[in-house]
This record gives C-alpha cells, sequence and structure tokens, in this order.
C-alpha cells in the first residue's frame, strides 16, 4: 500500500462512531502502518452528528480528511448518509447502514463492528489483527459479541465486493 | 500502560504520559475540551491529579507545587487562561523552582467553545515561553521539554496545543523516565513577594529571561528548518505543518516548535533564501505579525482564512491566493438534552412563564435551542448570577421580576459563588431567583468530579460543598432544594412563588445526569462500602 487510505466513519452521538475509529486505527496500526485518527468530541456525546476521520499508510501527515478526499465513508445512522455523502472522493466506496440487518446480530449495539466487518473486506488488514485491535479496545464481555458482528459485516462486505 | 514501547495516543494522552515520564508530582486544571482528557488519562497511568474548582485556582496550586521545588502541570482549555490570567502574570514575575507548564488547549473553529480565541497572544502578554507540538509525538517529547526549558530558566512556560493536536491519536515512542527533583522550600521573600519595591526588580529580570531564551531559540532544534524547493517557504507552527507538508510537499519549510520569544535572525535568514515566503497559521495572523513587525516580507493568510480550522484544502487555497467562496458541509443533526435530562422540566418552566433566562455554560445552553429557546444570554463560566442582577437592575419592575438566572453545580463551583456574595451585597430591589441545576458531576465534557460532588478525579470519597447550606451561610433569604421529576406543574409552581416573593431565592434543582447516574450510585456505593468495610476491621482489631 502506498498511499494514505482516508476512511471517514460517520453516526450520532451514543452510535459508537468514535469507538468503531478506535478499533480501525487500533488494527491499523498493529498491522505496521502509520495512523492518525481525528475527531470533534464536545458536544457530540448529546445525540448530535459525530464524524471521525482515520487515516492510514506509510506516512501520515494531516489528521484530517478534506472534503470529497474519503476513500471510504462508513455510516452509522440512515439520516447521515446524504449529509456526509460530499466526504467521499469520485469512486469511493460508501459502507451505508442498510447493508446490515440489526437482526442477525447477538447484540444490536455491535452495529458500528458489524459495519466495519464490511469495511474491512476492501482494506489490507488481516482478520487476525482486527481481532486484536477489538480485544484491546473493548472489554472482554463484548468480545463475542462483537466478533461476531464483525463476521456477519464481513461476510457482506465480501459478497458485495465480488458483485461490484 | 505507561510503558516505553511505541504506542497510539491522542495529543491529550500524549501529554499525561510525557508529564509522567517528565516527573511531574501534581497536575492539576479545571475540565474543558479539548484539555479534559489530559489530567484523567495522567491519573489512570499512575499520576496524582486533581480537578480544581477553576482554572485561577488550579494555576495557583500548581504556583505553590513549583515554588516547592517539584514539577507541576496545569490544563486548561483557551478561555480557561483568561480566568488564570492573573496568577499566570505574576507567577512570570515571581519566576519558579521546579517546573510549572500550562498547557492552553485552543479550539480553533470553536467545535465546542463560546469563542476563538488565540492564546499565543498569552505567551506575548505574559512574557512566558512558548511550545507548540504539531502531532502526538511532539506533545509528547515537548511537554519534557517543557519541563526542562521552566527549570532552565525559572519560568512557567506555555505549551499551547489545540483541538487537532489534542484528539488526534498517532503514534508516540515514549523515552525512559527521568527522575523527578526533591521538593524541598527555600525563603526568597524579595523574590516572590509582588509588592511594588520588589515587582520592578522582578519584571526586569523577566525581560532578561527572555532576551536569552531568544537567543535560545536561533538554535533549539525544536525550530527546524526542512530544505526543500527555493521557489516556495513555509514558515508554520503546530499542525498547520502537517496540513501544510501534506499541500506543498516540495515546498522549504522553517517548522517553528518554540514560538515565543520568536528565532527572528533564523525567521530572516529563512525568509531570504526562498523567492516567496508564506506563513500558514490559524486563527490570528500572530506569526505573520511578529515577522513583518521585524521587517520582513512575508505572505499571510487571506482575512477569510482566520475563521476556523485550516486542513490540507484550506492550504493549498492560501498558496493559490484562492479566495473564492469553499464548498461547505452541509448541517448535521445539532445536539439536544438527553431524553429523561432533568433540565427539560426546568426550561420548559421557563418557557412556559416567559421568563428572561440569564445563563451559563453546559450541557443546559442547550435550552437555548428549540423545543424550549428558553436562555437569553450564555457567555461565560458563572456570569449567570451577575449579568441577571444587572438585568434585575434596570429593567422596569414588571420585566425585572422576570429574571431568572441558571446555572450548572460545575459552573457554580467554578465561579457562580462571587455571584450570590454580590446578589447579597447589590441586592436588587425586586429580589432575584437564581436556578443552580445541579446534575452532580460536570456533564458536558464528559462528567468529571468536582468540588460539589464529594469525589476526587479518581471518584473517591472526599469533602463536599452543599450549596443549600452555603447559601443559607451566605444570607440568601429563601434556600429551596427541588427534587426534579419528570412532572413539570410543581417545579413551575415553585418558581412562580419564587418570583412573586421578590426576595433572593436559591432554588438547587437536583437530578442526577442520566448518563452519569449508573457510575454515580456506584461510586455512592462503593464509598458506602468502604466505610462499613472500615468500621468492621476496627471492631475486628
Amino acid at each position: 500500500m502506498k498511499k494514505t487510505v482516508n476512511v471517514v466513519i460517520a453516526g450520532l452521538g451514543g452510535q459508537g462512531v468514535i469507538k468503531a475509529s478506535d478499533i480501525l486505527s487500533e488494527a491499523a496500526f498493529r498491522s505496521g502502518f502509520e495512523v492518525k485518527k481525528s475527531e470533534i468530541h464536545g458536544m457530540s456525546q448529546r445525540g448530535g452528528s459525530v464524524t471521525s476521520d482515520v487515516r492510514f499508510g506509510p506516512q501520515v501527515l494531516s489528521p484530517m480528511i478534506s472534503l470529497g478526499e474519503a476513500d471510504f465513508l462508513v455510516v452509522l445512522a440512515p439520516d447521515q448518509v446524504e449529509v456526509n455523502r460530499g466526504q467521499l472522493r469520485a469512486g469511493g466506496v460508501l459502507i451505508a447502514p442498510d447493508l446490515i440487518d440489526p437482526a442477525k446480530l447477538s447484540n444490536r449495539k455491535s452495529f458500528n463492528v458489524a459495519l466495519l466487518g464490511a469495511l474491512s473486506a476492501h482494506l489490507e488488514i488481516s482478520e487476525k489483527k482486527w481481532r486484536s485491535a477489538m480485544h484491546a479496545v473493548l472489554p472482554e464481555k463484548l468480545h463475542a459479541a462483537n466478533e461476531q458482528a464483525f463476521a456477519a459485516g464481513r461476510q457482506v462486505g465480501l459478497s458485495n465486493k465480488l458483485k461490484s | 500502560m505507561s510503558s516505553t514501547e511505541r504506542q497510539l495516543l491522542s495529543g491529550d494522552n500524549a501529554i499525561a504520559l510525557g508529564a509522567l515520564h517528565g516527573g511531574v508530582a501534581l497536575g492539576t486544571g479545571y475540565p474543558g475540551t479539548p484539555s479534559t482528557e489530559i489530567l484523567e488519562y495522567f491519573s489512570h497511568i499512575g499520576g496524582k491529579g486533581q480537578w480544581s474548582p477553576n482554572e485561577k485556582v488550579a494555576l495557583e496550586v500548581g504556583i505553590g507545587v513549583a515554588y516547592g521545588g517539584a514539577r507541576a502541570l496545569v490544563t486548561m482549555k483557551h478561555v480557561g487562561l483568561n480566568v488564570a490570567a492573573d496568577p499566570f502574570f505574576s507567577a512570570a514575575h515571581t519566576g519558579v523552582v521546579g517546573a510549572l507548564v500550562v498547557v492552553s488547549a485552543d479550539d480553533p473553529g470553536m467545535a465546542s467553545s463560546q469563542n476563538e480565541q488565540d492564546n499565543r497572544r498569552y505567551a506575548v502578554a505574559a512574557a512566558v515561553p512558548m511550545l507548540e507540538p504539531s502531532d502526538s509525538q511532539e506533545a509528547y517529547d515537548f511537554t519534557l521539554a517543557a519541563i526542562e526549558i521552566s527549570e532552565r530558566w525559572k519560568i512557567p512556560v506555555l505549551l499551547r496545543v489545540t483541538t487537532r493536536v489534542c484528539h488526534t491519536q498517532a503514534p508516540v515512542q515514549p523515552r525512559a523516565a527521568v527522575p523527578p527533583p526533591q521538593p524541598h522550600f527555600e525563603h526568597d521573600l524579595r523574590g516572590r513577594n509582588l509588592i511594588p519595591a520588589n515587582a520592578r526588580p522582578a519584571h526586569r529580570r523577566l525581560r532578561q529571561k527572555l532576551s536569552e531564551m531568544a537567543e535560545w531559540s536561533e538554535t533549539t532544534p525544536l525550530n527546524q528548518i526542512i530544505p526543500g524547493s527555493k521557489k516556495l517557504g513555509i514558515i508554520t507552527s503546530g499542525v498547520c505543518f502537517m496540513h501544510a507538508r501534506e499541500a506543498a510537499p516540495d515546498a522549504s519549510f522553517l517548522k517553528l516548535g518554540f514560538t515565543h520569544p520568536l528565532p527572528l535572525k533564523k525567521i530572516a535568514k529563512f525568509v531570504r533564501s526562498v523567492e516567496r515566503c508564506v506563513v500558514i497559521e490559524e486563527n490570528d495572523p500572530y506569526l505573520a505579525d511578529a515577522i513583518r513587525a521585524a521587517g520582513l516580507k512575508v505572505e499571510s493568510k487571506p482575512e477569510m482564512f482566520r475563521f476556523g480550522e485550516l486542513n490540507v484544502d484550506r492550504v493549498r487555497r492560501i498558496l493559490a491566493h484562492d479566495i473564492s467562496p469553499e464548498p461547505t458541509r452541509p448541517p448535521g443533526k445539532p445536539p439536544e438534552l438527553c431524553d429523561g435530562c432533568g433540565h427539560h422540566v426546568v426550561f420548559q418552566a421557563l418557557k412556559n412563564l416567559d421568563c428572561i433566562v440569564a445563563g451559563d455554560i453546559g450541557c443546559y445552553a442547550l435550552g437555548v435551542l428549540p423545543p424550549y429557546s428558553a436562555m437569553d444570554c450564555c457567555v461565560c463560566m458563572g456570569s449567570s448570577i451577575p449579568i441577571g442582577l444587572g438585568l434585575r437592575h434596570v429593567l422596569p419592575p414588571a420585566e425585572a421580576k422576570r429574571v431568572v438566572s441558571v446555572i450548572g453545580d460545575s459552573t457554580f463551583v467554578h465561579s457562580g459563588m462571587t455571584g450570590l456574595a454580590e446578589m447579597i451585597y447589590n441586592r436588587p430591589p425586586t429580589g432575584h431567583v437564581v436556578v443552580i441545576l445541579d446534575n452532580s458531576t460536570t456533564a458536558m465534557t464528559g462528567h468529571q468530579e468536582h468540588p460539589g460532588t464529594g469525589r476526587m478525579l479518581d471518584h473517591s470519597a472526599t469533602g463536599k460543598v452543599i450549596y443549600e447550606n452555603l447559601g443559607k451561610t451566605l444570607g440568601i433569604e429563601d434556600v429551596r432544594v427541588f427534587p426534579l421529576g419528570k412532572d413539570c406543574a410543581e417545579f413551575q409552581k415553585l418558581l412562580v412563588e419564587a418570583l412573586a416573593s421578590e426576595k433572593l431565592v436559591l432554588i438547587v434543582a437536583r437530578r442526577l445526569c442520566i448518563l452519569a447516574a449508573k457510575s454515580i450510585r456506584e461510586y455512592e456505593n462503593r464509598d458506602k462500602c468502604a466505610t462499613c468495610c472500615t468500621a468492621q476491621e476496627v471492631l475486628v482489631s
């Protein structure tokens, strides 16, 4: 991977946007990439829009992804898709919330991690690194549910990638 | 956790780790985005960190630590330094023994602040050295450098960071910890008693230190030239370096890490070495003004880029002289009061009664947004009570009697108490009504403890300020405690009575923050358990 990969994760306060970006950046870091992860905290906890920028590759300078320069846009809330669509570059990949059926998750709160699973189909990060990142970021009692959600999401991501 | 392995850390956490490895004996501060995590992480990794009632107190405690020969870290958001400005200026005059590092976390773009002030101006005004890290690694390294500089010149150091340094996670390679100095006290009556006869020579000493540091800044590796194309030179500091380096990878760079006093000779040499020299900085043209005042020809950014954060795209525009309108992001969903939050009832009543509401800083500032739109001003920490009093003093009685001040519990402890003293001292003819919205935490910044919660930074039990007792002791005529439920009618009835009474009324409207309630109950149970277990141990022994 020669270029910096730009991922924007978007959603609403309380949905786990920051947690998802923690896992992604930790997985990229454990895979030997340089990483920067940046977001705006503060008012976000009160249910407002939240976005987190994750950049990784051989070298990362600015922590922020300029409008229209994201390679991937992962959106957790249906009403946040259009608001954030402008973040994607031409040809960039949208990982939309309707990819995943929350009913198929053993814990609906793992929806953020299921979308990471869908994203993972597109990234050069091994399943082993994803798992170790989840274990590092999440408390032990949540590991099983999140691994199930990740695997479900990854399956959807892989089959969609084959179709496209 | 505090190991020397390369690890991903936010700038805030990197400052905390730097402080721990730099032998900081005590970290103090008041929560404020984007600075809050520094002290929390410092405590988490084994440092001694404590919240103060406000930034002025935090800095004064820090000054005491540094007078005692130990190392102090004091953290705050940019507006916090306004509160702490008085001791900040004077500490520069008295000097210190142990290191005193003051972190100011600025918020360009105001993601969570009431103004966009550029605290680099404070380094100049108070005549203290300033460091500006550009990422987490530098946040760590510069914290250690700040400790060294502070002890070398016996002066407080301003470590100025911004939101994108504080809240960006990036790899940090830590170093081995340095041993802390042994605290000890030596009298220095002339040095630290700033009566005019002592303050005059103190000011001369301060200027002498600054001129020595100006010489040092010419050679320190904190100010770094990165050679590149001679066609374009960029002078920059902080996170702007990262944006600029990405926007113009071929340019020559003068990256300033030590930004007060400035290395003007080094800057002059750099400016003359390139065909075109552009200063890239957020907010105020601090560097550009200083460089131009030294008679050097540099380009500064157009005024439109003074507002908000910079990013790679904006730097490209600055370099291309592009002042065309920028693309805007569609507005996201605004934040709102949580379901079940006690503030709902209060703002519904204030709206129903068409009150004139002097508000304050905290979650409850969301009371200004629909559906309530029931807050008439929100200016700075603690301002609700005095502004309400000012309105009461001049408005016609019919309007004056509708004025209410609302203030959160943490904000009240921060700087609301002097407002109560003012209320008793300069009593408006129509009385006044103050509502403390007591949710038993500093909610907005992520549930930090404060002196009114009775728990310390690490949530262990300690002494507690009780607002109703304080109000009675101060001489408030009518003090009420109201447990907030879901029903607005009872609270509204109380408010009607209070307004009609024309007394000085303090209402403590109490309900645990809905997001923090579970944790708070756990802390309380743990404390109860600890008390009874200790009692049993005593009985057994």
